[in-house]
């Protein structure tokens, strides 16, 4: 046993290091530390740049773009974007609509989406859940019906993130109500400047509007938007689905939490000393980062387990259980360190373009949105409730 | 990055796991508890005959050369079978103080016996009133001549009721509480001044308190440096908890093992009784919290014989908190998800987790790993 990388991947970790020094957007890094938003500009310069240096879609076929990392080296990649205050890469296209496409896709598709996607110049947002069809995915019901050489859809879907920003929407259509639900679902792209489509932002309780109702009215689709074979798609949603879980862990992002949380606690003050110094606090700290710590050799473990291939199996449902919460629980820890000035309701404070002075400490404005905002990891991506259930059928068997 | 088992180690894992399941039948094992003496020499034997007893010591001692995750794959499958022998204690313990701080002397005496199977030790670091600070020590060492005159009471010792020869730490100088000041010495139990009494823990293994009366030790007995024992206590006191950690996280895994095959063959209102969601979803958090202890013992086993004592501590008392905690609530769960069988003394369970309970509190409970955990990490900058 060695918990040691091998040279090879403590030298790509300085390469990475090197690349984030130069070439991610200084400007952009400040604003991430202050808590301030990332809007469209800023995913869009954060995936150029990585464009450029050509690991934008690591995880691609090499023939695509993609650059043969191991998953040690994607893991080491994201460690080092997170401490380095990148935005998220947004995952829609490269990440989830992407390989749908390399994989199922025809070549006609391939050409007119591929590029576009690696480019950044079209942005995606994902079609899927919808107001009747959370956790119970498969029970969706927006309808697409074939006339001509047209799929009319109609329907409504929701949570859609970013789909204010996107250019293109991959959504899950219903087109057979007479099999096993399913059975009958297939996989449409959709331009979002089709006529019939409108979006409403939903503002959420962070106070900001990520997420939107998409509704579909009457809209007319390309019949050769559609990927693969039709009443198929139930497959390729699991598999986008399954390339979802790689990185699910974000030990990364709690890494970044933790050192956060440590200023926080080193600058709060408590009964004449340090909050970090004091026992009640101090032992909740301690306990996260235990937590943290055995959630970093968990996910080192798995990566070590499928070796240079493969993707991991059920066992990335612990990573996703444990990962979501510990992304609560040091976004919670922050809140309460900050005391009475989370309290504060300065949504302005958070904007890239206030003129205003926020009360309390610099960091305080951003925690209880923070807050807020992290709720939402134990929901989405399959929640918690549905990663035990997966636990339960793939490794205990019950 | 490497997280499997050498080649060594999966043999050495299999011939213990043979041998373990060949002679440590349930009955077996209650009647070595029940009826004395705690243990069994046959299999201590057999272990030195396998060289498990040899595994920490150099080569040039007859040893194995065998690091704390040899250690560990050794402890686990300890763990996994309840094995009673004061193999934590003798060859963990006392044989890791003996490498860290021994005479030339002393090791070419001691050593060999531990790995022939002739001498079994254990290490009082202790004592009543100092709950788990070991820096607490007022036990005192009073120079006589060249010999030390030793007084004082260590709790709950280790394999304390059945070990030839017992380390035990003493005042030579320095405050009450202070680090410096301290004394190992090694205590023969039946020297004159020297009482134990002797008892089995809640999981059956022996223990003993020991009482010093004016034990007169010579200077050959005297274990390292006088006054500078505090960095050897603290690094045997970590490997000790290490290896009482992989232990428990093989008792863990048969709570684990024990619970969910349960859950698949006891049926009420018609169907197993796994079949319910909420037992379903209560054996995946135990799942859960099995596999990041097994990370955590992993990595506190790498660590564990690191020089570095801040790093070590923190891996180790990392270790001790989560396993304490998330193996406890385990068990507990383990527990209610057997409903009335679990409650038996007949049934097997309760023994593994009076395993684990044992583990949680022996060498500092998780209040005392926690707190040394944020002194380590967050108080010295």
């Amino acid at each position: 046993m060695d918990l040691n990388y091998s040279a090879e991947d403590e030298a790509f970790r300085l390469e990475v290091r090197s690349f984030l020094e130069n070439k991610f957007p200084k400007d952009i890094g400040e604003r991430a530390k202050a808590g301030i938003r990332f809007k469209k500009d800023d995913y869009y310069r954060w995936h150029k740049a990585l464009n450029e240096q050509g690991w934008v879609a690591p995880h691609w076929p090499t023939e695509h773009g993609g650059t043969n990392w191991t998953p040690v080296q994607s893991n080491i990649f994201d460690e080092e974007c997170f401490a380095a205050g990148t935005p998220r890469q947004l995952p829609f296209g490269t990440r989830l609509v992407g390989p749908v496409i390399i994989h199922f896709g025809n070549d006609a598709q391939k050409e007119r989406y591929l590029p576009t996607i690696r480019s950044g110049e079209e942005f995606w947002c994902q079609g899927f859940s919808e107001p009747g069809a959370g956790s119970d995915l498969a029970s969706l019901k927006t309808r697409a019906v074939l006339e001509g050489d047209e799929w009319v859809v109609n329907g409504q879907k929701t949570w859609t993130t970013t789909a204010q920003y996107a250019d293109w929407i991959f959504c899950l259509v219903r087109t057979n109500t007479d099999v096993k639900k399913q059975a009958g679902i297939s996989f449409l792209l959709i331009d979002m400047k089709t006529p019939g489509i409108s979006v409403r932002p939903i503002l959420t309780i962070d106070g900001d509007v990520q997420i939107n109702e998409v509704f579909l009215e009457d809209v007319r689709v390309p019949k050769e938007n559609l990927v693969g074979e039709v009443d198929k798609g139930w497959t390729y949603a699991k598999f986008l689905l399954g390339n979802e879980r790689t990185g699910i862990a974000g030990v990364g992002l709690c890494k970044n939490d933790l050192e956060n949380l440590k200023t926080i606690a080193r600058s709060e003050r408590k009964n004449g000393k340090l909050l970090i110094e004091d026992p009640l606090f101090q032992a909740r700290l301690s306990r996260a980062e235990i937590d943290l710590t055995a959630l970093e050799l968990t996910n080192m473990r798995m990566l070590f387990d499928i070796g240079d291939e493969g993707t991991p199996g059920a066992i990335a449902s612990v990573l996703k259980i444990r990962g979501s919460e510990l992304q609560q629980r040091f976004a919670e820890l922050q809140m309460e360190a900050t005391g009475s000035y989370a309290l504060p309701w300065q949504q302005g404070a958070l904007e890239p373009d206030w003129n205003g002075k926020a009360v309390g400490p610099a960091y305080a404005a951003a925690r209880s949105p923070l807050y807020y905002d992290r709720r939402k990891t134990t929901i989405y991506g399959g929640s918690t409730e549905v990663q035990k259930n997966i636990i339960t059928k793939a490794i205990l068997e019950l | 990055m490497d997280f499997g088992y050498s080649e060594e180690q999966v043999l050495f894992s299999n011939s213990l796991q043979k041998l373990l399941s060949d002679s440590y039948s349930v009955d077996v094992r209650r009647k070595l508890v029940a009826e004395g003496p705690g243990y069994s020499e046959d299999i201590w034997k057999a272990y030195a005959e396998m060289g498990l007893l040899a595994l920490p010591f150099p080569e040039d001692m007859g040893g194995l050369d065998g690091t704390s995750v040899d250690a560990m794959v050794v402890a686990i499958e300890l763990g996994r079978h309840l094995a009673l022998e004061p193999y934590i204690p003798t060859v963990i313990m006392a044989g890791g103080a003996l490498k860290l701080a021994g005479s030339d002397a002393q090791k070419s005496d001691l050593i060999e016996k531990i790995i022939s199977g002739d001498l079994k030790m254990a290490v009082g670091l202790t004592e009543p009133g100092s709950r788990f600070d070991m820096a607490e020590v007022s036990t005192r060492a009073a120079a006589d001549g060249d010999d030390y005159i030793l007084s004082g009471v260590k709790s709950v010792v280790l394999g304390g009721d059945v070990a030839d020869k017992i380390i035990v730490s003493a005042r030579t100088s320095g405050e009450t509480r202070s680090e410096d000041g301290l004394t190992l010495f090694i205590v023969d139990a039946d020297a004159d001044g020297v009482t134990r009494e002797g008892y089995a823990l809640l999981d059956g293994r022996g223990g003993a308190d020991i009482t010093l009366e004016n034990v007169r030790i010579t200077p050959s007995a005297v274990l390292g440096t006088v006054g500078q024992a505090w960095v050897i206590m603290e690094q045997v006191a970590d490997q000790a908890a290490a290896a009482l950690c992989a232990e428990s996280l093989g008792a863990f895994a048969r709570v684990n093992e024990l619970t969910l095959e349960y859950l698949k063959i006891r049926e009420q209102f018609g169907q197993p009784i796994g079949k319910f969601q909420v037992l379903q979803h209560h054996m995946a958090d135990m799942l859960i919290e099995y596999e990041n202890a097994q990370s955590l013992v992993y990595r506190s086993s790498m660590m564990a014989d690191s020089d570095d004592a801040a790093m070590r501590g923190k891996a180790v008392s990392s270790t001790k908190v989560y396993l304490g905690e998330r193996g406890h609530t385990s068990c507990q769960s383990a527990i209610q998800m057997h409903g009335g069988i679990g409650m038996t003394a007949e049934y097997e369970l309760g023994d593994f987790v009076k395993r684990m309970a044992v583990a949680e509190v022996m060498f500092g409970d998780v209040d005392h790993h926690l707190a040394r955990f944020g002194k380590l990490s967050y108080m010295s900058g």
